[in-house]
């Protein structure tokens, strides 16, 4: 379990510092700033053992929180409490920053109070700790009795993610399908390696307690309809406008509490009772079939040992009504780069010293289009004998479908108390593909 | 930057570094260094031509990145270029840049060693000062090699700047050190002396640091030096501290000189010439007459200059050790430091007396200061002090002081630091046995020892006492008796329970008369610490008990009954099962006669060195223990237990080097050889040192103990070979130089060596009679089917040997195909009348034209593999009949001129060898694997040859060796 929580600024020095266990000592704060946080090396490990004490570590922006514990914990388990400490805080402050931080120091203590009891992380929905954690100090918090029981049977209660009684004049449902796509290429076009990890965020605004259920095209559902025969309600599945491939295979995901599994995992159907406001649903992986929405082809040419050519083709490769925005392609330079000159059809290059890379940034662009740079880099002759190793291009965009080939197939929306039906949800739905490590090597 | 006055320093350096100052994370630095190496890189792009004054900034920065931590590999050019600017600025960059980052680029170099030349040619002192430190602060060998003979011309010039004879000296000193085989000083010798007459103190100050490296390599040729420095010495010191000017520190004139021409004399023996030694001497006493005035300065520099100084005298003083009055001045200086406020005072003081104890005029004075160090043991706060008042109370130590010193040591024990404990009770034990005259005194001191200290008692103190206890009869009783009392304490060591153990069961019976001691009781006594000890402790108890049994008759029913209970006779441990199994088994099998003889009293212990002291030299016991002390206590040591009883036989133990017989050994000796064990005494024959190389494990030549005047017939015919000629030739088949041969008259020696399929034998006849052999001739021949296999031609000898001559004879031998007889050799000779027939085998065998061959292990089982034809294969399972120790083991596999393979077998115990037997007709490869049973003491050789009958013969020859 975790034994103590630290957060540090960028120069080392302890913005919080939280310990729930007597196992952690003071000398703990120490020992991580002096090997990760001041280490000659960089640390990339995100876990550090030091003195039989693991320090488990995620860093925003120049903010670095440590989790540390004496026992041998699971650290998936404590990596997901510090981002959801993470969403937590910027839920109630906004940007994580160290001048933020330090303003918020009381209310940072009283959250860690309640999203950790001696070191097992208790309820950490934003939701539910709002109702009570409020940033308005004491004077304009007149709680009723009647309130600060209800609240205390919530947060006990079996569904401790959504209080009862909530009423909305209009019922409104926003689902975002957020994906980010993954790829090594070869310089020969050959995949080497792709997977895309996508979320499913949903902001619901719901009147009572409703009981809802998502369909997406799920390969084991489809298959299993099909063999079925005729599938229950083919009404229902245009929500997403299908196209292309049918159904996609997933291969893990992960749900949000408010999913009940045993239904999941029985009938493979997704179905919950929301939380009110922002939520993760669900987290997936897929590695089959993925659509790839940029192709990049480099070509590098080495004249004499004193110049470079490169040029670099991208081609986009998805629906021409469509448009990728934010494109952004880094062509790694050589370290002993003397000189840059870019031509480039489209968007803008610049030879970025202080990166080691040509940064070629273009606004919008259509599908089935491509587009081109070339560059001559001089170089200066140096006495070392090492050969520039070439690493890969690497690619930032954002496209408006999902690259997993993931559709929304319905979201339905039942809630017998109060007398709204399905039908009266207004729902909208969104797709987001966006670029993790999207990298091609020349 | 243009805006810049380029006096004031460089601002783009400056906010270079305030950048990355200000860097807020790790990579934000990184960004900022990438950004501004593309800045350098891009100016430094050939095509422009850069002003010193930017080329300078840029090299700068570089070498900013670089101390940063990051790889610069460009911009050497740059710096060499900044090396012909005419500005001291730059070009001290320039320099600054080389001496941090030159790597040995071959073309970069060249052009350094040009820019340094034409520094160190031109006239400007200053930039002649910057090559040399270039030069010193670079110190590579090619530096050296360009350079090595140009320095000590610019040392010795006339013309040279005094700043420039400094950095020359320091900068000769620096390459001294790293190659001292390039400078070569020859000629400068004298020149380099005669530095020391140098007006200028700063260059005194420099050539004494070089002179003292150099002469401390070759003495002799700067003996000259002696009379120098000590004329310089005693003008510093008898100067006024005004005289000085510049080089008086803290109204100490020249602290520093004065000091290194100290150490300077340290390295020779004091001046034969009279003056110069009355002069040294007066000079050595102004220095203590000044540390005894009242101080000039309250400031703490003025008492470490002053105190330096003494202190290097003091060293002098004891080095040269012939001045009586002077050592007990120093003493007595000393002295009054001890219990000064300074604790690095104090530490020095102590450091230096005990130095002084070894001396003889000295010891006595330091003596006085017992009570004062004794004081200092006990209240010092710093640990490192007590530790030299530790060892200075162990230098100080002789007879007259001995019980006094032991007993504050051992009280001291209680409370010592840990880290030095082992080290005090070594010394504790050691003096105790030095100074021991009443060796109950002894013996109760080291039980003491064992009782203040049993973690920190190592085996070899434990061992020294029963050693002591076994050869001395007068103290026998009385340690049994202290022993049992010991025992009888509740909670004693475990080193304690091993002592007692040891000498209750063999002098048990000497206290047996009390009934407060009786058999019994001092079984049970034992048998109570039974259980809580470890098992060697265990298996030592279990010795005593049966010794019991010998000694005390009625305790055998009870002793049986312990070994006979299941957690002896089916101890997990083998050792002590096995003991419990064969003493129960005797016990109840032998006679009395048989036990008393069986288990009959320890033999005295052999007198040797003393092994605690052999343990204190390997601790590093910082400047305790002197060699001629060492050697004093063992003379002491030997009085002590040696008594009487120091036969001839003792003496040849002693020079044997058997290492130290671990007493550990139990009583019975059941496992190693008794400590009396006979070594190979080897005999001391004239001649066997031509054969040193031989070595001291090689066994001598088997002395033919009847003389063979009546075992050889005489006739003029060839005597059949010797009986004990096959021996002889085993002993040669793993090694090839020895002895032969050897009887009353004569020795016969053997060097020899091998190439491929020739070989050449050197064979040494020595006469070892005083009259002179006649006709002396010697033949070889091969018999058999040998003739064609194997081809020996020799030159005949001399036939006249002198007395105690020796003449020599080379063979050259040819390997035509493999063989297995040996040639012959047949030797006659007349002596006194009578003539001599003497027929020896050669040791030529097979393995001799073996060349070694690497290969993998995959490789090997290869080869292996195909070797697989049955009659490729011999195999053998013997006896070993040496010990089966590894490295010997692995001298004579390689000594048989195979290659022997390492981490081919899979398991690491066997031996596997490869080679090829080179023949004139044909090669034949041979694979071999030894596969030793260290329990069973047995060994299984297989050998595959791609010959058969060569694996047959190496098999058989082989056999022998192990």
């Amino acid at each position: 379990m975790i034994g103590g929580l630290f957060i540090y600024n960028h120069k080392g020095e302890v913005l919080i510092s939280r310990v729930y266990r007597d196992d952690i000592g003071r000398n703990a704060v120490d020992a991580f700033r002096v090997n990760v946080i001041h280490a000659r090396q960089q640390v990339r490990s995100p876990v550090t053992n030091i003195a039989r004490t693991s320090f488990f570590h995620v860093k925003r922006s120049n903010i670095w929180l440590a989790a540390v514990t004496k026992q041998n914990v699971n650290a998936a388990m404590v990596f997901e409490f510090l981002y959801k400490m993470c969403d937590v805080m910027t839920a109630y402050f906004g940007k994580i920053s160290e001048e933020n931080i330090k303003n918020n120091f009381v209310l940072i203590y009283e959250l860690l109070d309640e999203i950790l009891d001696f070191g097992y992380p208790q309820n950490s929905e934003t939701g539910a700790l709002k109702t009570f954690i409020t940033q308005q100090g004491i004077k304009g918090q007149v709680k009723t009795k009647e309130e600060q029981s209800q609240i205390t049977s919530q947060v006990t209660g079996q569904i401790g993610w959504r209080r009862e009684g909530i009423k909305y004049r209009r019922n409104e449902l926003f689902l975002d399908v957020l994906e980010s796509v993954n790829l090594l290429m070869s310089p020969q076009g050959q995949v080497l390696s792709a997977h895309v990890s996508g979320r499913v965020v949903m902001k619901s605004y719901l009147s009572g307690m409703p009981e809802c259920k998502f369909g997406m095209n799920d390969k084991i559902v489809i298959d299993k309809q099909g063999k079925g025969g005729a599938s229950d309600d083919p009404g229902k599945s245009d929500l997403g406008g299908g196209s292309g491939k049918q159904s996609i295979a997933i291969d893990d995901c992960t749900f949000h509490q408010c999913v009940r599994l045993s239904k999941f995992d029985s009938e493979r159907s997704i179905s919950f009772i929301p939380p009110d406001g922002e939520y993760e649903l669900m987290r997936y992986r897929t590695t089959k079939d993925i659509i790839l929405p940029f192709r990049v082809i480099p070509l590098v040419r080495e004249v004499g040992r004193t110049k470079l050519e490169v040029k670099v083709v991208i081609k986009s490769n998805f629906k021409p009504s469509l448009l990728a925005q934010k494109i952004e392609v880094r062509i790694p330079t050589p370290l002993n780069t003397s000189g840059v000159q870019v031509i480039c059809m489209k968007g803008k290059a610049k030879y970025k010293a202080s990166e080691n890379a040509i940064v070629w940034k273009i606004k919008r662009m259509a599908g089935m289009k491509e587009s081109q740079i070339s560059a001559e880099i001089e170089l200066l002759p140096t006495n070392d004998k090492k050969k520039w190793a070439r690493p890969p291009i690497s690619m930032n965009f954002e496209v408006p479908f999902a690259p997993s080939g993931l559709k929304v197939r319905y979201l339905k929306v039942f809630e017998s108390k109060l007398n709204y039906s399905d039908h009266d949800v207004i729902k909208w739905v969104r797709y987001i593909g966006r670029s993790g490590i999207y990298e091609t090597r020349c | 930057m243009p805006a810049v006055s380029k006096g004031d320093g460089m601002r783009g350096l400056a906010v270079f570094i305030s950048d990355i100052r200000n860097c807020k994370s790790k990579e934000a630095e990184i960004k900022r260094i990438n950004k501004e190496l593309a800045n350098i890189r891009s100016k430094f792009k050939g095509d422009k031509a850069l002003d010193g004054y930017s080329k300078k900034k840029y090299v700068c920065k570089l070498l900013f990145i670089f101390l940063l931590g990051h790889d610069i590999d460009f911009g050497h050019m740059e710096a060499v270029n900044l090396l012909s600017s005419n500005k001291y600025t730059e070009k001290q960059i320039g320099y600054l840049f080389i001496s941090v980052l030159v790597n040995s680029n071959s073309e970069l170099i060249r052009l350094i060693n040009n820019a340094i030349k034409n520094d160190l040619s031109s006239r400007n002192p200053t930039f002649m000062c910057l090559a040399l430190h270039c030069i010193a602060n670079v110190g590579s060998r090619e530096m050296a090699e360009a350079f090595a003979s140009e320095i000590p011309r610019i040392l010795v010039a006339g013309d040279t700047m005094d700043s420039v004879k400094q950095s020359a000296a320091l900068c000769l000193l620096r390459l001294y050190k790293t190659s001292p085989d390039l400078v070569l000083m020859g000629e400068w010798t004298s020149r380099v002396v005669h530095l020391l007459n140098d007006q200028h103190m700063g260059v005194v100050t420099a050539a004494i640091s070089l002179i003292t490296c150099l002469s401390q390599k070759n003495p002799d040729e700067f003996k000259t030096c002696v009379s120098l420095a000590v004329s310089r010495l005693s003008r510093i010191v008898s100067s006024a501290s005004t005289d000085l000017q510049d080089y008086t520190y803290y109204f100490v004139p020249a602290p520093w000189l004065s000091c290194k021409l100290l150490r300077l004399l340290q390295c020779y023996p004091p001046p034969e010439d009279g003056a110069v030694k009355g002069r040294l001497v007066e000079c050595l006493e102004t220095i203590l007459n000044k540390a005894q005035e009242p101080p000039k300065s309250k400031k703490v520099q003025h008492s470490n200059a002053k105190n330096a100084i003494l202190f290097e005298a003091i060293s002098l003083i004891i080095h040269y050790d012939s001045e009586p009055n002077l050592l007990v001045r120093a003493c007595n200086q000393l002295g009054q430091f001890l219990q000064h406020r300074e604790t690095n005072l104090r530490y020095l003081a102590l450091e230096s007396m005990c130095t002084l104890a070894s001396s003889e005029f000295s010891h006595e004075a330091v003596k006085t200061h017992i009570e004062t160090v004794i004081n200092a043991l006990k209240t010092e706060r710093d640990v490192s002090v007590r530790q030299r008042a530790a060892d200075l109370l162990y230098a100080m130590c002789d007879r007259s002081n001995a019980k006094q010193i032991v007993a504050e040591m051992l009280s001291y024990l209680e409370t010592a630091d840990y880290s030095i404990r082992e080290e005090m009770v070594l010394k504790v034990a050691i003096l105790a046995e030095k100074y021991a005259i009443d060796y109950s005194w002894y013996v109760d001191t080291i039980l003491n020892l064992i009782r203040i200290a049993g973690d920190y008692v190592s085996e070899e103190v434990w061992y020294r006492v029963i050693q002591i206890v076994i050869n001395r009869d007068d103290v026998q009783g009385y340690a049994a008796k202290t022993v049992f009392e010991a025992l009888q304490a509740p909670a004693c060591h475990e080193n304690m329970v091993k002592v007692g153990g040891y000498i209750l069961g063999e002098f048990g019976n000497l206290i047996a008369g009390d009934p407060r001691s009786s058999p019994l009781v001092q079984f049970n006594l034992l048998h109570s610490k039974f259980h809580l000890c470890s098992v060697p402790t265990r298996a030592l108890l279990l010795s005593a008990y049966i010794k019991f049994i010998n000694l005390f008759p009625e305790t055998k029913a009870t002793i049986q009954e312990v070994l006979r209970c299941d957690s002896q006779i089916r101890n997990s441990d083998v050792e002590l099962q096995q003991r419990a199994v064969e003493y129960l088994k005797l016990s109840s099998i032998a006679s009395t006669d048989v036990l008393a003889t069986v288990l009959e009293e320890m033999p005295p212990f052999p007198e040797r060195e003393s092994s605690i002291l052999a343990k204190l030299k390997k601790k590093k016991g910082p400047g305790a223990v002197s060699v001629t002390e060492l050697e004093d206590s063992k003379r002491e040591g030997g009085e002590l237990n040696g008594g009487g009883d120091r036969g001839p036989d003792t003496a040849a133990m002693a020079a044997s080097n058997t290492s130290t017989p671990s007493p550990s050994a139990d009583l019975l000796g059941i496992r190693s050889a008794a400590p009396v064990g006979a070594a190979p005494s080897s005999a001391g024959s004239l001649l066997v040192d031509v054969f040193s190389e031989a070595g001291p494990t090689a066994p001598s030549a088997a002395v033919n103990d009847d003389g063979f005047l009546s075992s050889a017939p005489p006739s003029e015919d060839p005597a059949p070979p010797l009986s004990e000629a096959d021996e002889l030739l085993n002993k040669f088949v793993c090694k090839n130089n020895g002895v032969l041969f050897e009887n009353q008259l004569l020795q016969i020696g053997i060097k020899s060596e091998y190439r491929q399929n020739l070989g050449r034998m050197y064979l040494f006849y020595g006469n070892k009679t005083s009259v002179q052999f006649a006709s002396f001739t010697t033949t070889v021949s091969c018999p058999g089917e040998l003739q064609s296999q194997l081809n020996v031609q020799t030159k005949p000898v001399e036939p006249l040997v002198e007395g105690g001559a020796q003449i020599q004879q080379v063979l050259n031998i040819e390997c035509l195909s493999d063989f297995s007889e040996a040639p012959l050799l047949n030797i006659k000779f007349r002596y006194g009348g009578a003539l001599q027939n003497l027929t020896l085998k050669l040791p030529v065998t097979i393995n001799k034209f073996f060349q070694p061959t690497e290969m993998s292990s995959h490789d090997f089982f290869q080869r292996w593999k195909q070797l697989s034809q049955p009659q490729q294969e011999a195999q053998k399972i013997f006896k070993a009949n040496h010990s089966m120790d590894t490295e010997v083991l692995k001298a004579k596999l390689l000594g048989l001129g195979t290659a022997l393979l390492d981490n081919v077998d899979p398991n690491p115990e066997n031996y596997v060898c490869a080679g090829v037997i080179q023949t004139k007709s044909q090669q034949v490869g041979c694979l071999l694997r030894l596969e030793p049973n260290a329990q069973a003491q047995m060994y299984r050789l297989t050998l595959r040859c791609s010959k058969d009958s060569v694996s047959r013969r190496l098999c058989e020859l082989l056999a022998q060796q192990f």
